[in-house]
């Protein structure tokens, strides 16, 4: 950073420079017409129509905030936001817990980059290749998970049809997704860790349990607090999974709030109600954004 | 800290008696439970794609009767030949397929040339706009910068309904131009990532190009493209990956075969259950084919791609 710095600085005492701007816009243009046509727009629009009334026959008609009266009386919009929080705290939970075993495991017995990507395949597969293997494997009657719970003495447990048990199911078969991922942010994330910490800590006599938690961790801690916050976000926005598997039921129990907001985009045509439940997402999700920022500064200091 | 570590250094470089390495206990437990750990997260990830091959190659009729069998039950390649419209509607019925037709090579061209095409253009308009926030001074560049950031906080849910909207006036709903359109300029992460890449290419080979009156333009298709040609691999294949297995999107502008993409496809093929239960041979055929290119993308260029995480993420 600090040299690039420095000789940009320097470059035009020894040169002197033309003003590039008409190049700058002819190479910034296609991408700004994306933005702002893909994604500042819709930004705006979203917002607009979530004040309006919008079935997409007729123009959007100007409402206030009907809308969001409507959905803080909605018990459908609290349900989807407790199931989306459920989803998110399994998931986010297991995966940063498995993810960071793995991590640790490459780290302290291989750097085998056979092994790295064996752990990545299935962040290859779309989430509905996940989706539709799950289905199979976790079905109740010929799954072969369900024969293997039989066997070893268990009850089959109707995975994707019971209403306590579909939201576990849906988190771990994201975990399987994308637990690789993360493992090898983490991993990467471990590889800045110095090696002569780990000798020290040994010749002093310190075990693996010990250099983890004295250690792994607290210098991890920066990094983990990034991919965390990066994984919570992806989190919050299910629906792939979902969409394929049980459409939202049983009975409301796996209803995410995308979902939800599908339903009431595509299945009844409220655009209007929809862009408010979007709005309801991204605040959370801004929420999120802010306090991580807030929690990385805190974080930061200790660090130094 | 800074008064053991060169005391670890020294018997390493010395060739002492005892090793330079960590003193060995007789039985390494600790390493063991800790590979046995490793394995089993192994056999965890693998095993489904396992279960995918082993249950394509079964036949549907078997599966019903021993759907345990690590190996396929009645072997057969029907399922495979459901996905690829090989079977006449009767053979598919009475092997438990759903007897629709399946546009298998359709949608297969449909998810290359969507994948292809946005991660082409993709990738080469982000590599400007990288090269014009990175490389070209002009005022306000910096400002301009800092909206290309903040929309990577903007979700895609938010974007999809206005999106729809605008795709849906603009008639290009069920085309596979409106499937692409909304992600064929732009990805701020793509700008970002390049943009770092870029900011550390050294000057002086740029201004030799420079003073021998090569204008900037030349400068970046002649010599920084060529030079980032590693981290433009790497990127279009992470933009590949992510066009290709596209879902929710795809989902909402597509209504019939002519724009339906893989990932789609699956989700109605699935759908499609005939009264005895899904086609789980052909499904599981189905899903294997759908994720066979980015598998076999991923076998060549693993290293490459595994290697790139670390980077792409953290920094």
């Amino acid at each position: 950073m600090s040299t690039a710095t420095t000789s940009t600085r320097s470059v035009p005492t020894r040169r002197r420079r033309k003003d590039d701007t008409k190049l700058a816009l002819l190479f910034i243009a296609p991408a700004s017409v994306g933005l702002l046509v893909f994604l500042v727009w819709p930004l705006l629009t979203g917002i607009y129509y979530s004040f309006t009334e919008y079935t997409t026959l007729t123009p959007p008609q100007w409402v206030g905030l009907e809308n969001y009266s409507r959905l803080l009386a909605d018990p459908i919009f609290w349900t989807s936001l407790r199931v989306t929080v459920l989803y998110v705290a399994i998931n986010i939970g297991v995966q940063t817990v498995v993810a960071l075993v793995i991590a640790v495991l490459m780290q302290r017995l291989t750097q085998s980059t056979v092994l790295r990507s064996l752990v990545l395949a299935p962040y290859l597969v779309s989430n509905v290749v996940a989706a539709i293997v799950f289905l199979w494997i976790l079905d109740t009657q010929m799954g072969v998970f369900n024969i293997f719970l039989q066997w070893i003495g268990f009850d089959p447990i109707a995975f994707w049809a019971s209403e306590t048990w579909v939201i576990p199911t849906v988190a771990l078969v994201n975990v399987w997704r994308h637990m690789g991922y993360t493992a090898l942010l983490l991993f990467a994330g471990l590889q800045s860790i110095p090696a002569f910490l780990y000798e020290a800590a040994r010749t002093e006599g310190a075990g693996e349990i010990t250099m983890f938690r004295r250690i792994t961790l607290p210098l991890l801690r920066p990094i983990l607090a990034l991919v965390l916050i990066m994984t919570i976000i992806g989190s919050f926005q299910v629906f792939d999974t979902v969409s394929v598997t049980t459409q939202g039921g049983p009975a409301d129990a796996s209803k995410v709030l995308q979902m939800y907001i599908y339903e009431n985009a595509f299945a009844q045509y409220e655009f209007g109600y929809a862009s408010a439940l979007s709005v309801a997402l991204l605040v959370i999700l801004m929420v999120i954004t802010f306090a991580q920022y807030w929690m990385s500064r805190a974080g930061q200091s200790d660090l130094d | 800290m800074t008064t053991t570590a060169p005391h670890i250094d020294r018997p390493r470089t010395t060739a002492e008696g005892r090793t330079a390495l960590r003193p060995r206990r007789s039985v390494p437990w600790g390493k063991i439970a800790a590979w046995a750990v490793m394995v089993i997260f192994l056999l965890i990830t693998l095993f489904p794609f396992y279960w995918m091959l082993r249950t394509a190659l079964s036949s549907n009729n078997a599966l019903a009767t021993d759907p345990a069998s690590l190996l396929p039950v009645g072997l057969n390649t029907g399922g495979f030949e459901r996905v690829f419209g090989l079977q006449d509607v009767e053979t598919a019925i009475s092997q438990g397929g759903s007897g629709a037709s399946i546009n298998f090579w359709r949608y297969l061209l449909n998810s290359v040339i969507v994948a292809t095409t946005v991660t082409i253009i993709q990738t080469f308009s982000c590599a400007m706009a990288a090269y014009a926030f990175s490389r070209l001074r002009w005022r306000g560049r910096d400002t301009v910068f800092l909206i290309f950031l903040g929309s990577l906080m903007i979700p895609q849910i938010f974007t999809l309904l206005p999106n729809f909207i605008l795709i849906k006036n603009l008639g290009l709903v069920d085309t596979l131009l409106g499937i692409m359109l909304p992600t064929l300029f732009i990805s701020s992460f793509a700008i970002f990532f390049l943009r770092q890449f870029f900011n550390n290419i050294s000057r002086e080979v740029e201004e030799a190009a420079l003073i021998d009156g090569a204008s900037k333009a030349r400068v970046f298709f002649t010599l920084i493209l060529p030079m980032a040609s590693a981290p433009l691999a790497t990127l279009a294949l992470l933009t590949y990956m992510t066009a290709w297995n596209e879902y929710f999107w795809s989902l909402m502008v597509s209504y019939t075969d002519q724009s339906r993409v893989l990932t789609v496809a699956l989700g109605v093929f699935r759908a499609q259950a005939p009264g005895t239960g899904p086609d789980w041979s052909g499904l599981m055929a189905a899903t294997l084919v759908a994720a066979a290119p980015m598998l076999l993308l991923f076998a060549l260029f693993a290293k490459k791609i595994v290697n790139s995480i670390g980077f792409s993420g953290i920094k």
